[in-house]
């Protein structure tokens, strides 16, 4: 078996394996992710991701900024899920300064973490749709997820960048007319994602691009690392929220869908009903909003004491964890990010081999990976 | 067949309602009271100066070093005008740079900075983005009125009066 190069000239009945590049600056690589493929006519015999295109040094930079600082670079990791990223950095800094944050606090974080997990998923509908040849359902879902950024914009000033989590709480609280924002989006938002449900779903054109397409089994998933809606696609329920409850989730009744074969589908699928769960868990949570404080530090300068501490939760795309080494300076020592996204994209050649090139993008948009994550 | 056929309803349902895009250009989307464009300074209308006594913390504070400033001794204070002993004499503003995280109207303690309406900022040349004092005192000045802005200070001030009065006559 050879693989053409150069100019030499092929012979009729030569049979050679082709190299294809694929990215970085693809449409269904979704931002900037690299892929040589050997191929086969049109099957992949074998895939080489080349990630580190986007990457920034984020946790190099970290070391050097003080901790509420580091706050901004924490938005641009997982730039589709900025609140659920500020989360958790946040905490992960709370815990090593042994901090309670008031209960109003945790209540809104618990809102915008969901509607921010609403908003990933409605991104991932659209741009799944795209990529297994639907163009109609990206009108609908960014029409859902624009409504959400309008009311991030109406709480912290910014559409995506928004720098709202602070440690010890919030920047400020919400305005004074969030719950009628609220009551009037979430009337809208069930509408949406049960608009671009009815699209997509269960499509047959859809369901035959997807369906057994990239199929990985449980042993194999959890191997490779695999957390959130791409392990639950397999059959386990694993949710960090439901494991491992943290900030309030304990105190919400909601289900953890899980899928069966672990294909493109069942990936897909997964997200869609974790979107009606987050908006269950919204309800719930807007309903027992308490009145009251949404700040515990009253000074600015940050110095948690010595020690270390690891703080994992639940991303849109998966486990997200953040190991932080403090030096009892105002700058974090060591801030080490276990990215969802890195692990998921971990498995894409076992997923791809074997499939057609179309596929490859099918089974690549449904791992949902964001670059910024995978390569910091 | 049925999937695709929902589908194909919803889109020719979708057909007859209101469009939901904004024709941008002719007809902006209303701002947020919230919204945070570029930072600008503001301007002591009481005295007739800025805010700004150069302290330097929102410079240092700032995550990508994007500010710059110098101060000078106040002239209106030995004038009898102003309380400020000292004022800022030069400030600028990268805003290529800038993040707009709004650290720096956090941390500043004389209510000089805010992140003000302005975001239709195109240049030709890079370095038409950084902004000086005039500039950054007339964008101010600009989201002062606009916005009725009140020092968030005195607001805190007369809100704390305001319970203390109610506490008095309850």
């Amino acid at each position: 078996m050879t693989t053409v190069g150069g100019s030499e000239e092929l012979q009729s009945d030569q049979h050679v394996d082709l190299m294809l590049n694929m990215g970085p600056q693809h449409p269904s690589t979704h931002g900037v992710f690299r892929m040589l493929l050997r191929v086969d006519g049109e099957v992949v015999l074998d895939a080489e991701p080349h990630i580190g295109y986007l990457h920034r040094g984020s946790e190099k930079l970290s070391e050097g900024e003080q901790y509420n600082q580091v706050i901004t670079l924490f938005d641009r990791l997982d730039y589709i899920s900025n609140f659920n990223n500020e989360w958790v950095y946040c905490r992960a800094v709370e815990r090593l300064m042994g901090l309670e944050i008031p209960e109003r606090a945790e209540y809104i974080r618990v809102i915008l973490g969901e509607l921010n997990r609403i908003a990933s998923h409605l991104l991932f509908l659209g741009t799944f749709g795209l990529d297994a040849g639907a163009m109609t359902p990206v009108m609908f879902s960014f029409r859902g997820r624009e409504r959400i950024q309008a009311l991030f914009e109406a709480v912290s000033g910014a559409r995506m960048m928004h720098n709202y989590f602070h440690i010890g709480g919030l920047k400020e609280d919400v305005p004074d007319n969030f719950p009628q924002l609220m009551t009037k989006l979430l009337s809208e938002i069930w509408v949406d994602v049960e608009e671009c449900d009815k699209l997509l779903s269960f499509n047959e054109v859809f369901v035959a691009r997807t369906k057994g397409v990239g199929a990985i089994d449980l042993e194999t998933a959890i191997d490779y690392g695999w957390t959130g809606p791409c392990l639950r696609a397999c059959g386990l329920e694993y949710d960090v929220r439901r494991a491992e409850p943290y900030s309030l989730y304990d105190r919400f009744d909601f289900d953890v869908p899980v899928g069966k074969d672990g294909d493109c589908w069942d990936r897909y699928f997964v997200r869609v009903l974790e979107m009606y769960q987050s908006l269950v868990i919204i309800e719930q949570a807007l309903k027992d909003m308490p009145p009251g404080p949404v700040m515990a530090l009253g000074r600015r300068l940050i110095r948690p004491p010595k020690g270390d501490v690891y703080v994992r939760a639940e991303n849109p795309r998966g486990e997200i964890g953040v190991y932080l080494v403090s030096d009892g300076t105002d700058k974090p020592y060591r801030v080490k990010v276990r990215p969802p996204s890195f692990c998921s994209l971990s498995a894409l050649r076992h997923l791809v081999k074997g499939a057609y090139i179309a596929d490859a993008v099918v089974i690549l948009g449904s791992l949902d990976i964001v670059l910024g994550e995978v390569d910091r | 067949m049925l999937g695709s056929l929902k589908g194909m309803f919803l889109t020719l349902t979708s057909a007859f309602r209101r469009p939901v895009t904004d024709q941008y250009p002719n007809k902006p989307r209303q701002l947020e009271d919230r919204f945070m464009g570029f930072p600008a300074l503001t301007w002591d209308h009481n005295v007739g100066e800025p805010f700004c006594t150069s302290c330097m913390v929102c410079i240092r504070q700032c995550p990508t070093q994007c500010m710059s400033a110098t101060m000078i001794d106040n002239p209106l204070q030995k004038e009898g005008k102003s309380h400020r002993r000292k004022i800022v004499d030069t400030f600028e503003i990268n805003l290529n740079r800038c993040i707009l995280c709004g650290i720096c109207v956090e941390v500043c303690n004389f209510d000089a900075i805010v992140m003000s309406h302005e975001h239709e900022m195109s240049v030709y040349q890079r370095n038409d983005d950084r902004v000086d004092l005039i500039e950054l005192l007339e964008m101010g000045k600009r989201y002062q009125e606009d916005t009725g802005w009140i020092p968030p200070s005195q607001r805190k001030k007369a809100e704390k009066e305001e319970t203390a009065v109610e506490k008095a006559s309850a």
